[in-house]
């Protein structure tokens, strides 16, 4: 029976539901000592002077740094040249949040002790803590090599001017895509132990190689003494990559104290010194017929990089317009995009990177088609949709060559689930009754571009490569190790490639382990994120244990003294085809494959350990169809949603149970950015949602059921044919929240309202139309 | 300033001389090295590092170890049954896939470990009532809930001895 599609529970739950899952915090080595920051308070001053006299004097405290104790050393890796991040602020501080010294004492008390008594005198300048006042004339600037507070512009190639003049009709909207910040349940941690044979980095990460790599550049030591680990990780949404100053300082403070030193970020700190995502603004222009045919589209993206512009940062808007036509045939495309920074938290990854703004706005511009021409939405989207004989499509973007997917037909999926003409006429009644509650059912058809990626794909983000690496090795009682780069942190990546490797070797799913996350025992890697793990790492296991396969048929082969192609496997055991009694287990095709005696001839010992570097030739295109019905309290504005319908399309399915789980959590985080997270800052730059009590990231009791669908397009650029699903929902939620509101509140003229739609927000609506 | 304290964590007597400002998740975590309890925020909101005083579910992040002098504490590392199986409503979180990194997850076993003790038969929106203080950001919650549920229909599950 085949593994691969199955409900199979977990190999990683046995661990973790008992409380001996191993995070960074959890590790603590003989003479650890403790890191915790000094972090600015002010948005953007010059630092007078920084007085540690006090911390330094107080007992247990083994180093106190500022900048003035590594001037020689370079900014933090991942930046942009010139623009980049110091370690420790110098002089200048430009957001809320940035490190401005670090103390290390025996233990995290005494340290935050310390650090209380550090006396920082900042000279206040003006900051500019919002996008408009960063662009405004004569805005103070951030970074004076600039010379402005644009760190990019790209313009269009030509604007459609003559189509958008010539159209029957046009419609335009300003969007803001809100500001979230990914919180991760478990925050930043790093342990360094910097010793005599070499660097160990504890960190919770989404990529160890590619911080190993970085990391021993850095400090210009060989890779070979230098080790990062990511044990268990908890969580991470595309804030895990980003390099930060706290890996450097631990490293450079472990090899200053001489012990282990370990850095615990605290959620107060974690709000506003992880990276943040998503900060976008769209001006954004349709043309259509009055059938609600779509003849343009016309997108400019405005990036708040934050502070500090950042290589993943910068390839935000890139995502967003590669991908802005969504699901649609659009004769005409035009895409510009600026990159601006501000005095607040810098931005990068977060679930969905880049492409949950693009399926926002051109899910929000099919809904305002469809309430100019009158046409249903639903209507609209399909006579638009690029059909399915139209794959592989290119699109606008050379980035976006669709492989595959059938947009319709995921509509008329999700279409089984909801009883779209009910709500219809119920939504109608409610609105003749003051009493009721209003309805609103939104769509969204989505898609987005995952798998990452083809070859220089993740080399344009900093990355040694885009592959994966798999390692297959056979044990000589016939178990198997497999070692990859991926390095999960939630996925349940190791229950997939065991699912996937007992496939293909015939190997027993429980004598199958899979090893990640550590530079020192998988031999190279890339790592965890933009949904690539079993689109590209998964292939690659299938890969290697494909060849090791074949040699280990040989092998039985040889021992059955029969032809290679006349072998076959079941239940653990090799068989001549057509003649069962003949067989030899695989305990003894491992255990012989070390023997030189017992192998064919011109087969070499260790024959049954095979490493893969897969490649994939194109991203894929996960896409699906959501929608969401809501209802809103005419008194309080609250929005309630009532059914959330995922219909998605991921391709293959590797394991069920773990695909649902994804969508789940994708689509929490993208009902959390519609109606509950927003990372505000005030005009002087002060965040005011720094804690977890402002900072709203939705419990159990705020978040609706969910009812599930699928449907299933192969990606053709792998054998698995799976897309990937890891950030679909946060791509697809959000459009179909908003749509559903303001089709809740259509009737009063309503066209728009910015994510997140607080009650707040509907109240002032509904008090104006009274 | 310390001060000597006595706790029964997971029925097992422990005393330590602690500074009185001690944490109790501080003290379970690097005193008894029981790590299982994590931390995740330090306001209280998350959850991360709930445990069962007395039976009763508490943030241990909020709780001075030095308070609880001589009450019983119980930690996820001691969740399980006293044959070795888990508990139900640790099977319940393994079978319905009611956790993804498994970070927040201790804390959510023990709070719906309090929430069944109290209430054996929950509806879906007692659970999401009763687990409101513990944040999840990977699972979407719809999976814990199915686990307590999956808990409460299985109230003597057992695997027959350790995992």
């Amino acid at each position: 029976m085949s593994l691969v599609g199955a409900r199979v529970l977990r190999k990683e739950d046995p661990n973790l539901i008992t409380g001996n899952g191993q995070f960074v915090d959890d590790l603590q080595p003989t003479g650890c000592t403790s890191m915790v920051f000094v972090r600015s308070t002010e948005a953007h001053a010059k630092i007078r002077s920084i007085d540690t006299a006090e911390a330094l004097a107080l007992p247990g405290v083994l180093a106190v740094w500022t900048s003035a104790n590594i001037a020689q050393l370079a900014n933090c890796p991942g930046g942009l040249p010139g623009l980049d991040q110091p370690l420790l602020a110098k002089d200048v501080v430009r957001f809320v949040g940035e490190g401005v010294a670090v103390v290390v004492a025996t233990d995290r008390y005494i340290a935050a002790d310390a650090a209380e008594l550090i006396i920082v005198d900042y000279e206040p300048l003006p900051a500019v803590a919002s996008l408009s006042a960063a662009m405004a004339p004569g805005a103070v600037v951030l970074h004076e090599v600039l010379g402005g507070n644009t760190v990019h512009f790209q313009d269009f190639e030509n604007p459609l001017d003559d189509v958008f003049a010539a159209a029957p009709r046009t419609a335009s909207l300003h969007i803001v895509n809100n500001r979230c910040a990914p919180t991760p349940i478990e925050p930043n941690v790093c342990l360094a132990d910097w010793g005599r044979s070499g660097l160990t980095l504890w960190a919770a990460f989404q990529a160890p190689h590619h911080l190993r790599n970085t990391i021993a550049q850095y400090f210009g030591i060989p890779q070979d003494s230098t080790r990062v680990v990511a044990p268990d990780v908890g969580g991470g949404f595309g804030a895990k990559i980003n390099f930060v100053p706290e890996f450097f300082l631990t490293a450079l403070l472990s090899k200053e104290v001489g012990r282990p030193v370990k850095y615990t970020q605290t959620r107060s700190e974690c709000l506003v010194a992880m990276l943040h995502g998503r900060a976008q603004e769209h001006d954004a222009s349709i043309a259509f017929d009055n059938d609600g045919r779509i003849l343009a589209l016309k997108l400019t993206v405005t990036q708040d990089q934050g502070a500090y512009p950042n290589g993943t940062g910068m390839g935000l808007p890139v995502l967003t317009t590669a991908m802005a036509a969504g699901c649609y045939r659009i004769p005409a495309v035009a895409i510009s995009w600026r990159n601006v920074v501000t005095n607040t938290t810098p931005v990068a990854a977060y679930r969905g990177a880049g492409r949950p703004e693009a399926s926002y706005t051109i899910e929000r511009l099919i809904d305002l088609i469809a309430d100019e021409t009158g046409v249903d939405p639903v209507e609209v989207r399909r006579r638009n949709f690029i059909p399915v004989d139209a794959f592989p499509y290119a699109t606008h973007s050379p980035l976006a060559m669709y492989d595959s997917g059938n947009f319709a037909g995921a509509l008329d999926e999700l279409l089984k689930y909801v009883k779209y003409d009910e709500l219809k006429k119920e939504q109608e009644k409610r609105r003749q009754d003051p009493a009721a509650k209003l309805l609103g059912i939104g769509f969204a058809s989505w898609l987005e571009i995952a798998g990452f990626g083809p070859p220089g794909s993740l080399e344009a983000f900093g990355h040694l490569a885009s592959w994966e690496s798999a390692q297959v090795r056979i044990q000589p009682d016939g178990s198997a190790i497999i070692f990859t780069g991926a390095s999960p942190h939630g996925q349940g990546t190791v229950t997939t490639y065991a699912q996937i490797a007992a496939d293909e070797l015939g190997i027993d799913f429980d004598r199958i382990s899979v090893k990640h996350g550590d530079t020192a025992v998988v031999p190279q890697g890339i790592g965890t994120m933009g949904s690539r793990a079993v689109a590209v790492g998964g292939e690659g296991v299938k890969t290697a244990s494909g060849r090791v396969y074949e040699n280990a048929k040989r092998i039985a082969a040889h021992l059955l003294e029969a032809s290679a192609e006349d072998i076959i496997i079941e239940d653990e055991k090799f068989f001549v085809k057509g003649t069962p009694a003949r067989s030899v287990p695989w305990s003894e095709v491992a255990w012989k494959s070390f023997q030189p005696l017992e192998l064919p001839g011109g087969m070499e010992p260790g024959a049954l350990d095979s490493t893969v570097f897969q490649q994939v030739p194109n991203f894929s295109f996960p896409s699906g169809a959501y929608c969401c019905v809501v209802e809103i309290d005419r008194e309080t504005g609250a929005v309630n949603i009532v059914n959330m319908y995922l219909v998605d399309d991921c391709g293959t399915v590797i394991n069920p149970l773990l695909v649902e789980g994804q969508v789940h959590g994708g689509v929490a985080q993208g009902i959390a950015q519609a109606l509950f997270e927003h990372m505000l800052y005030d005009p002087s730059g002060v965040p005011r949602t720094s804690t977890l009590m402002d900072y709203l990231v939705p419990a159990a009791s705020d978040l609706p059921g969910y009812v599930t669908g699928r449907t299933n397009t192969p990606n053709p650029s792998n054998t698995l044919g799976a897309k990937g699903v890891g950030e679909s929902g946060s791509v697809g939620a959000p459009p179909a929240v908003v749509n559903a509101v303001v089709d809740a509140l259509s009737h009063l003229g309503v066209k728009h309202i910015d994510m997140p739609v607080t009650p707040i927000k509907v109240w002032n609506i509904l008090e104006g139309a009274k | 300033m310390t001060i000597r304290t006595s706790i029964t964590v997971n029925s097992k007597e422990t005393s330590r001389e602690v500074e009185a400002r001690t944490l109790l998740v501080h003290y379970l975590r690097e005193e008894l090295s029981l790590t299982g309890t994590h931390v995740g925020c330090d306001t209280s909101n998350c959850g991360a590092c709930t445990v069962l005083l007395d039976g009763e579910a508490v943030k241990s992040c909020t709780v001075l170890a030095a308070q609880v002098h001589d009450c019983n504490i119980t930690t996820i590392e001691g969740a399980a049954q006293a044959d070795g199986s888990f508990s139900s409503v640790q099977e319940g979180f393994r079978q319905e896939h009611g956790l993804q990194c498994g970070y927040c997850t201790p804390g959510m076993i023990m709070a719906s470990t309090a929430l069944l003790a109290e209430n054996p038969n929950p509806s879906e929106e007692e659970i999401r009532h009763a687990l409101e203080g513990n944040l999840c950001r990977c699972t979407g919650y719809e999976m814990i809930v199915n686990a307590v549920r999956w808990a409460a229909e299985h109230p003597s599950f057992t695997s027959g001895g350790a995992k």
